[in-house]
């Protein structure tokens, strides 16, 4: 017999809006120590004991810059009684505080993406066990987890202002926030914001009010640093080199006109070679236009000689506001004026609008596999993996991205052939303390094995690194053919690691690319034939290729070679934070 | 602190007349290469003090590199080595060359 | 026919006296201050007077020990020339280091005739040879003193990375003048040093603005510590030291009785100063907060208009 579904036999105290209730509760115990929504900062800890529950999943700003520290130390406080095992996702592990909830006990388990300065310490409690860690992350990852599986049920964020009724005010470094507080209030989730100053009317509503519960003012100001600054004094002759190779080998053939930039010196030395290398090439308007970038302040001069026409920025930097303000036409801008940044849109814009991302890292393999992760530290993935990889789901033309498919696979028929995004990585062959950037075997690997990982925290996969640029030259891996052909590539390309000096130990391959990959085996003898065919391919260009004399690289080419150069590009708007100055 | 000697035979004498020159300055990551003009034509000789003990082998390498490059005959090259990269000592002996080529006393 | 890559088809533009003196090594200051090829170089690194105590440490050596020295024109007038080496163990006196210096400046002495150019760039003296180098600086005042009575001028120029500290700031404060660059900085206490010793709250070391504001070139000019300020390229400090040749006048007891009121005075009118804001609001300049960012030319007028320099002193 068919059991029929009747309605009355449906329990009546089934409801649909089970998480609804319980958010108007959590709201309501909190309610009693606001005024409206106003919770006084002596009271922050007694809020989080109202509104969070044992167990609950906890996004604690966090965020690559800005971090709502009164919250953070405030739930640090919190009694264990009431807030234990919270399950955290953040973007960022960046205070010491977000490290103390999990040696307290408050916290118990992490969703993370990046964890820069604390990579030492949250190896450490990853190993010993104070962390149960769901997973690393990429940041447009985590932010697309935060509407499937990992929805916050209280957000703490942070905010430069907020009036009474709740509106806030992000500013310059608005970040991460409006995406944690898309999934967190549209899910029954509860928001609260500490905010530096509340106002009777915000510059501007970055958050609008009915999506925030409570508001708690911070007597200092919040956490915020600058992360993307680089002094162009201490940019070396072998970047310059390097910049110099990717700008004419790279840049200049394909044609790149909207990228990504990493954060580090080797393409500072690239953003300070446009005006002046770059002009001379006569590239201006032909490439690097279009940018997915922080407010990177090497990029000063290059925007003051007319090269760049619009940027998009994940977040903001220290001493930039009033550059950015008086610079609308370039940077994305408010109505009142000041920048409007969106880490998850800018994801978005390096995976799919970009043609090219170029970056350093730590540690490259011979499949072309990269990592920052080494034995001790875990640093997580921040956002490269969104930017140096290739989009599959691109489906719009470009110039350079259809020349670089069909360098990949020039046998297959044209229109069915997808093209490729740029993936460069750049460096010097030995790192700090001569530590070699080329290696067997990557640290990461290591560490999986002795974390028993399922996977190896792998930044950027080889299969979609297109080309590598040290001080030895260009290797295009577009063109290798095979697992060897790639191999050989990077050895030649690696300059005098072991891994560049072991390429001559390879017998009979076709393509033992050697000679830009290492120096580091006695008797070093050059498979010359090798190399020569590899040259003719065009695999390997080598600096005097591509008409490039090393001693031509010194630091008169840079645009700018001190902060103090910054400042007058930017005619005194650009304001560096004290520890860059020295004047 | 180590000490590494290296001799060879390079193809021509190098140009200019300069007798002597110097670059560089001995820091960490950095170096100092004095180059002089006193070996017979067809000799090259380098002595190096440097910081960064065990990296014999890359040395040997780098050298052999560029007295193949640039062909430094009769001319002896004494260096202090601060911990330079390969890269880094690449280039100043490569400087130290061009600015010996001069002519000049 | 050699290879093409043996010979760089342009100059490195090092060659050039528009380059920031401050990134310049001390060779390549004192090969562009000087008039083209004028600089012959006494005890050249190529006679191998090296440190003999840095061994003792497993520390790299220097050929010249981290100073140049020996004689040159400047617009045709011959000078003595001196210039350390600021990133060779900071620019730290030595034992050689420091005997280099002294045995110029008693030439300068002997000679007469012909001035001195200290292009000093010295965090001080060096911890490994502490007591030659205390030694040193002892030796060095002296021979700038009696260079100067014997009628030599002896001119600092200050715009290194290392700044001019410790012993380095005594030697500067001996000179018969100085020309500083905005990067320059000028004290006998180093940041940290203060830091340690008094605390956080009496000097942050790591609150750059402040250290130049207390220590920095432009400080230096406006309290008149440094007679010239000029802006961070060779040439800058070209004119300057031509300057000071022309504006330093004879040495006496007269001119250090003078230099007794110039210092007494100063300490009289700004020594409840808390901070060197309020030095230069004392001396009547409008919006003295902004002086660190004023560009050098706008500085150099205002400098000037306020008058309060030593042209007249030490």
């Amino acid at each position: 017999m068919l059991m029929s579904m009747n309605a009355e036999t449906k329990s009546s105290a089934t409801t649909w809006q089970r998480h609804r209730e319980a958010r108007d509760a959590r709201i309501e115990a909190g309610s009693r120590l606001a005024r409206g929504k106003i919770v006084d900062a002596r009271d922050a800890t007694r809020l989080m004991e109202a509104v969070i529950r044992p167990g609950d999943r906890v996004c604690l700003e966090g965020d690559n810059q800005k971090q709502a520290d009164l919250l953070s130390s405030a739930l640090l406080a919190v009694d264990l009684a009431k807030v234990n095992n919270l399950h955290m996702v953040q973007s960022g592990v960046v205070l010491p505080e977000h490290l103390d909830l999990f040696d307290r006990g408050i916290a118990k388990k992490l969703d993370f993406a990046y964890s820069g300065p604390q990579s030492a310490r949250i190896a450490g409690m990853l190993f010993g066990g104070k962390i149960e860690l769901g997973a690393v992350h990429t940041y447009l990852e985590l932010f697309a987890r935060y509407f499937i599986d990992l929805t916050p049920h209280v957000a703490l964020i942070v905010a430069a202002s907020a009036d009474r009724d709740g509106n806030l005010y992000t500013g310059p470094n608005t970040e991460d926030t409006p995406t944690v507080v898309e999934a967190t209030a549209f899910k029954d989730g509860v928001v609260i914001a500490q905010v530096n100053e509340i106002v009777d009317k915000v510059p501007r509503v970055d958050i609008p009010a009915d999506r925030v519960h409570f508001i708690v003012r911070s007597e200092k100001p919040f956490f915020v640093e600058p992360l993307f600054t680089r002094d162009p004094a201490a940019i070396t002759e072998g970047q310059i080199l390097t910049a110099m190779l990717a700008i004419k080998g790279i840049y200049a053939p394909y044609g790149v006109q909207r990228l990504n930039h990493g954060i580090g010196y080797s393409t500072a030395a690239i953003e300070l070679l446009l005006p002046t290398y770059g002009e001379k090439l006569g590239l201006k308007g032909k490439i690097a236009n279009h940018f997915a970038l922080n407010p990177h302040p090497a990029l000063i001069p290059a925007i003051e000689s007319g090269w760049v026409q619009q940027i998009h920025s994940f977040g903001s930097e220290v001493g930039m506001d009033e550059y950015i303000r008086a610079r609308s036409d370039i940077y994305f801008t408010g109505p009142d004026g000041s920048l409007r940044s969106n880490r998850a849109f800018c994801q978005v814009a390096g995976l799919y609008a970009c043609d090219m991302f170029i970056g350093s890292t730590l540690q490259i393999d011979l499949q072309g596999n990269s990592s920052t992760i080494t034995t001790s530290r875990i640093a997580g993935f921040g956002g490269a993996p969104n930017m140096g990889a290739d989009a599959r789901g691109r489906r719009h033309p470009s110039e350079p991205w259809l020349k670089a498919g069909a360098e990949a696979d020039p046998e297959s028929s044209a229109l069915l052939r997808r093209g490729r995004k740029l993936v460069v990585q750049i460096g010097e062959t030995f790192g700090d303390k001569n530590v070699p950037l080329f290696v067997e075997k990557l640290d990461a690997l290591v560490l999986a094995e002795k974390l028993n990982l399922e996977l190896a925290p792998i930044m950027i996969y080889g299969d979609d690194v297109t080309h590598i640029v040290t001080e030895e030259g260009v290797a295009n891996l577009l063109l290798c053919r095979n697992v060897q052909d790639r191999e050989q590539a990077i050895r030649g390309v690696a300059g005098y690691t072991e891994v560049g000096l072991l390429c001559r130990n390879v017998q009979d391959r076709e393509q033992a690319i050697r000679g830009v990959a290492g120096y580091t085996e006695v008797g070093r003898g050059r498979d010359r034939n090798m190399v020569e065919r590899l040259r003719q391919r065009g695999v390997i260009r080598r600096p005097e290729d591509l008409g490039i004399n090393p001693l031509d690289a010194d630091r008169s080419m840079l645009a700018a070679r001190s902060i103090k150069d910054l400042v007058r590009w930017s005619s005194g708007l650009y304001a560096p934070p004290s520890k860059f100055r020295n004047w | 602190m180590e000490d590494l000697s290296f001799q060879h035979r390079a193809r021509e004498r190098a140009g200019g007349t300069r007798q002597t020159a110097i670059i560089g300055v001995v820091a960490s990551g950095n170096l100092e290469v004095l180059v002089e003009r006193i070996l017979p034509n067809a000799e090259c000789r380098l002595e190096i003090k440097t910081a960064a003990a065990g990296f014999g082998e890359v040395w040997n390498a780098v050298i052999v590199d560029f007295v193949e490059r640039y062909s430094p005959g009769g001319l002896k090259f004494s260096i202090n080595d601060g911990g330079a990269r390969p890269d880094t000592v690449s280039l100043r002996l490569a400087q130290a060359v061009r600015l010996i080529e001069e002519d000049g006393q | 026919m050699t290879a093409p890559l043996k010979h760089a088809v342009q100059l490195p533009a090092e060659r050039v006296r528009t380059i920031s003196f401050n990134e310049a090594s001390a060779r390549t200051r004192v090969g562009l201050l000087l008039d083209a090829g004028s600089f012959v170089e006494f005890i050249g690194p190529e006679k191998r007077e090296v440190s003999p105590h840095l061994k003792i440490f497993d520390l790299p050596e220097q050929f010249d020990d981290g100073i140049v020295v020996g004689r040159g024109r400047l617009d045709a007038t011959p000078v003595f020339v001196a210039a350390q080496e600021g990133r060779f163990m900071g620019g730290a006196f030595g034992e050689v280091h420091g005997a280099k210096l002294t045995g110029l400046l008693r030439a300068a002495r002997e000679i007469k005739s012909m001035p001195v150019l200290i292009l000093l760039d010295t965090g001080g003296v060096r911890l490994q040879e502490a007591n030659a180098g205390e030694l040193a600086i002892a030796e060095i005042m002296r021979a700038v003193m009696e260079a100067r009575t014997a009628g030599v001028k002896v001119i600092g120029l200050i715009g290194g990375r290392s700044g001019c500290y410790g012993g380095g700031g005594l030697i500067a404060g001996c000179c018969s003048a100085l020309a500083v660059s905005e990067t320059g900085r000028i004290a006998v206490s180093g940041p940290e040093v203060i830091e340690t010793n008094r605390g956080f709250e009496e000097f942050d070391s790591r609150d750059r603005a402040l250290v130049w504001r207390t220590m920095g070139g432009k400080h230096r000019r406006l309290l008149g510590a440094a007679d010239v300020f000029t802006d961070d390229t060779v040439q800058g400090f070209r004119d300057a030291a031509l300057e000071l040749l022309g504006l330093v006048g004879a040495f006496g007891g007269d001119k250090l009785k003078a230099e007794q009121v110039r210092l007494a005075d100063r300490i009289r009118r700004f020594g409840t100063c808390e901070d060197a804001v309020d030095i230069w609001a004392a001396e009547g300049i409008a919006h003295a907060e902004s002086v660190p960012d004023l560009p050098a030319d706008q500085f150099i007028s205002l400098a000037n208009k306020i008058g309060r320099t030593s042209r007249d002193a030490r």
